[in-house]
Formats: C-alpha cells, sequence, structure tokens
C-alpha cells in the first residue's frame, strides 16, 4: 500500500510535501535567529539586537547551539533536494537569458525544471557557506581550546565565518524578495504545499511538461 | 574604583564617540620589568595572588622550576623560565615575568564585539570589565601575546589588570611592591624608557651584552609593560615573547576591509532590490488566482 501523498485541491498542484515545508521552517527560523544575533556581534552599530533578543551574553550562549538546529536542517535539505540541484543545459541556457529573468520577462526563458538555474546555485550557495560556517563556527565556539600552535585556525575561524554569513545574507535577500515580493504564489506554496498550475505553467514549464507527459509526478 | 581618574579613551564594540577619547593625562603609565636583575623569586605571583585575591591553583612538576605552562583566568603572573645555551657553551637562565602587556593599540579590544566589555583608560591601562563580556573569546584570538584566558565554568575572560583600583589611588601595582631586587620599576612611560634605556646601555656597555636592549614593540603601538633584554635581537628566549608582534592580520582585515564591503553590499543590497520592485514589480501583478481551494 502507498502512503496517499496530501490531497490538493483541483487545479492545483502540490509542490513541496509536508517534511519539505517542516525542514525548511526550521532552517529558516533559525537562520533568522542566527542572522540576527550575527549581526549584532558584527557591527556595534547593530549591537541593540542581541539586547533586544535577551542580552548579548544569551544571544552569545544560543548562537551556536541555534546553529547546530540550522545545519540538521540544512543537512536535510540536502537529503532532500540535493538530487534535483544538478545543473542542466538547460540552466546553461537559463544564464545566458538572465537578463530577461530579471526584467520578468519570463515567457524569453528557456523552460526550467522543477528548480530553475538561480534556485540551483541559491541552494548550492546556502550550502557551501552553512559547510564553512560549521566549521569555522566550531573554532569560534571554543576558542580557549585552540592550542596556542594552532592560533592561525583562530585567524582563519574570525575571518571566514562573517565572510560566509554575509554570503548567506546576500542569498537571504534575494530568497525573500523572489518568494515573498516577486513571485506571487511561492511564499503561500511553502506553507500550504500546493501553487496553481499556472504557477507551475509560467515559472517552470519544463516541470510542468513532465507532470503533463506522467512522466513526473508533481511530488516524487 | 575612581572613574574620575580613570577616563576611559577606547572601548571595544562601541558605536559612536567614547567619553574619555581625545583627553590626554599627563602621562600613561608604564610597568619596567628588567630581565637581567630578575632571580625568579615568584614574589610578583604571589603579591599579585594576595592583593587580586586570587585562589592558589594547582602547579605542575616537570623537573624546573616551571610551576605552570602559562597563565591561567584566575593566575595572571607567571615567570616562564628558560635555560638558554648560548654559542659558546654557556649556560643563561633566562626568567621573564609574563602578564598583559597593556599594549597602546590591544588586539583584544579591536577583535571585541560587546560593547564596554574592554576599555583602556586614558592612562593606557586596558583593563576588561567582566560586567559587560558576552563570552565569545574573540580578544583571546585578538591578543598577540595569549594573555586573555576563560573561565570555563562562567564564560568570562579575565587578565592582569596592572591594579587598576590601586593605580587610580596613586600605589604602585602590587607586584612591584614586592620585588626584592627592584628589577620592577612603576612610573610614566617616559620615564620607564628613560631607565630602560640607560639600562639597556650599561649592559652594552660594561657587562658584555653587545644585544642589550628594550622590548617596546612598535607593532602594537608600545606597550605599557617594557622589558629589558640581554638579547633584544632575540626575545623568542624569553618564555616565547614574540618578535614582532601585532594584531592578526586576519583580525584587521575583518574589522577593517572586510566591514566596510560588507556593510556597503547588504545596504546596497537592500537598496537595490528595492528599485528593482519599484521598476519592475512583482513577475505577476494580481494575486494568483484561488480557484479551487476551500476556505
Amino acid at each position: 500500500m502507498t502512503r496517499v501523498d496530501q490531497a490538493v485541491p483541483p487545479g492545483r498542484i502540490l509542490r513541496y510535501n509536508f517534511s519539505e515545508r517542516i525542514t525548511h521552517w526550521v532552517a529558516a527560523i533559525s537562520y533568522i535567529y542566527l542572522m540576527l544575533t550575527g549581526l549584532a556581534f558584527w557591527s556595534p552599530w547593530l549591537f541593540w539586537i542581541a539586547v533586544i533578543l535577551g542580552g548579548a551574553p544569551v544571544s552569545r550562549m544560543l548562537h551556536p547551539w541555534i546553529g547546530l538546529i540550522f545545519v540538521g536542517a540544512v543537512t536535510l535539505m540536502y537529503g532532500m533536494w540535493a538530487p534535483q540541484m544538478k545543473s542542466t543545459d538547460t540552466d546553461r541556457q537559463w544564464w545566458k537569458s538572465i537578463g530577461n529573468y530579471v526584467q520578468n520577462q519570463d515567457d524569453k526563458m528557456p523552460p526550467a525544471g522543477r528548480y530553475n538555474a538561480g534556485q540551483k546555485l541559491l541552494f548550492w550557495s546556502f550550502f557551501l557557506a552553512g559547510l564553512v560556517l560549521l566549521l569555522t563556527g566550531l573554532v569560534l565556539w571554543l576558542p580557549e581550546y585552540i592550542p596556542w600552535s594552532l592560533r592561525w585556525l583562530r585567524y582563519l575561524a574570525v575571518f571566514l565565518h562573517p565572510v560566509a554569513a554575509l554570503m548567506t545574507i546576500a542569498n537571504f535577500l534575494i530568497h525573500i524578495y523572489m518568494s515573498v515580493f516577486a513571485e506571487r504564489g511561492a511564499l503561500d506554496s511553502m506553507i500550504h504545499g500546493d501553487v496553481s498550475e499556472h504557477f507551475v505553467e509560467r515559472y517552470h514549464p519544463g516541470w510542468y511538461r513532465e507532470i503533463a507527459r506522467g512522466s513526473s509526478t508533481p511530488r516524487k | 574604583m575612581s572613574q574620575e581618574i580613570l577616563r576611559i579613551q577606547k572601548i571595544s564594540g562601541h558605536a559612536g564617540t567614547v567619553p574619555g577619547e581625545d583627553t590626554q593625562r599627563e602621562y600613561t603609565v608604564c610597568k619596567l620589568i628588567d630581565t637581567t636583575t630578575c632571580i625568579g623569586c615568584k614574589a610578583c605571583e604571589v603579591a599579585c595572588m594576595e592583593w587580586n585575591d586570587l585562589p592558589f591553583g594547582e602547579t605542575v612538576f616537570n623537573n624546573t622550576y616551571q610551576t605552570m605552562p602559562e597563565t591561567r583566568w584566575n593566575y595572571w603572573n607567571l615567570i616562564l623560565f628558560n635555560e638558554h645555551e648560548r654559542d659558546d657553551g654557556t649556560l643563561m637562565w633566562l626568567m621573564r615575568k609574563n602578564q598583559c602587556m597593556h599594549c597602546a593599540e590591544p588586539g583584544c579590544l579591536a577583535a571585541c564585539p560587546s560593547d564596554g566589555a574592554i576599555v583602556q583608560y586614558t592612562n593606557g591601562i586596558v583593563d576588561f570589565q567582566q560586567a559587560n563580556c558576552i563570552g565569545c573569546g574573540y580578544c583571546i584570538t585578538g591578543c598577540p601575546f595569549d594573555i586573555p584566558k576563560m573561565n570555563p565554568k562562567t564564560n568570562r575572560v579575565f587578565k592582569c589588570t596592572l591594579c587598576t583600583d590601586r593605580v587610580s589611588e596613586g600605589l604602585e601595582p602590587a607586584c612591584i611592591k614586592s620585588c626584592p631586587t627592584g628589577c620592577l620599576h612603576f612610573g610614566s612611560k617616559d620615564d620607564m624608557k628613560f631607565l630602560a634605556e640607560k639600562r639597556a646601555k650599561q649592559l652594552r656597555d660594561h657587562s658584555n651584552f653587545p644585544h642589550a636592549g628594550v622590548y617596546d614593540p612598535p607593532g602594537v603601538g608600545g606597550t605599557g609593560v617594557i622589558y629589558v633584554l640581554h638579547d633584544a635581537t632575540q626575545p623568542e628566549l624569553y618564555g616565547g615573547l614574540p618578535k614582532d608582534p601585532h594584531i592578526p592580520w586576519m583580525v584587521k582585515l575583518w574589522k577593517g576591509p572586510l566591514k566596510w564591503l560588507g556593510n556597503v553590499a547588504m545596504v546596497g543590497g537592500l537598496i537595490g532590490l528595492f528599485v528593482h520592485y519599484v521598476k519592475f514589480g512583482p513577475k505577476e501583478r494580481e494575486e494568483e488566482p484561488r480557484e479551487g481551494r476551500q476556505p
């Protein structure tokens, strides 16, 4: 007996199942906490954020633990999505006409699959930055246990942690902009799971064709 | 402590002006340690523990005079011993009283993200304010002398205060009081520098130490603790005193160009996205139809 996927209203297509959505929101909420407390430690002008979030010592104490939650969620996301994030020929074509995408001329874009090339880059960029943040974060977590002879590890960590964090902030800004402001229906899909057929046809025509051919279930 | 005397000229993680910035006392204070007259009696260590009410810690015996390998969060003043064999086969027993150097440009303060956790008074003393410390340990990374140490129980960092409480009342630091050979001196930076140079010259001219000199490293803007060394060309011999200490350049890159670039990128990114929205708007204007979804 196969497990019945989430019931979707007629005319709509399931884009994210329950575990994808929950994992995404665990990552999202932990990320926002990490970004805010991180920004507080980044600049004295933003130190007040840590004060609002319960005080700077509390923020320093929780930041690494929440970081572990974030890394856990990212690991799950890697397992769920990495196989779908491989670059294809269409993706290379997609990058060549990125100008059209920026100008909202989606009809001129090569047919993107379930994820377009930009979404794939965002995924890998988040993943790689997350990996660097984890490794450097472990060093920053317990600096007093790094012996003096290995102090270059601390120097490296103290520099690369904010570099990777800035990378995620760039990703985060674009991600929020695309999902909340630019592509109406995207945020909704991460909450309820489903999108309209029109949404799929417009933004992911390759995936739409696969579904129509029956070669891909909306959610494998 | 008397805040009237101890005006602050540098604050860690602080947005805006610093109350004592640009004010100047008549002089900055300085501790002079003449390693050539130190006998390694450890009276300074005991005086430090007595005055600062630090507990006796466990010692490590390794067949030398060295009681522990390095300073601890509650042991701020430690003499480092080194049996050094010279080229001519003669032995020198080098000893250096190690503690916070009170840099003019402190790496700990530069790296600290917490407002007011590390301050530098106008008299030059660098002091940790544990009440404002968040326990991140960045000061450990910023310090080129391996001085700040963390209390693992409370996650707060401690180090030598140069007896700020005593100095603010016009007294010498406790270690100075205890030294039986007079190898420790305390006074203005100018006076101590003068005394140190005079002693170094004496060593060069009359005591067959042609490389004798004063350790006051310019890489950190000079220090509030200076040494007279028999051989100033090899400070490493004295318990690993760094030859050219400076704030790690990764820390400088992080607090300098990266911070600047990052801020421009973040603000620029926000503005860019806003402009894009105003110019191009959402990909589709209308909220997509919700036919089929039951309320």
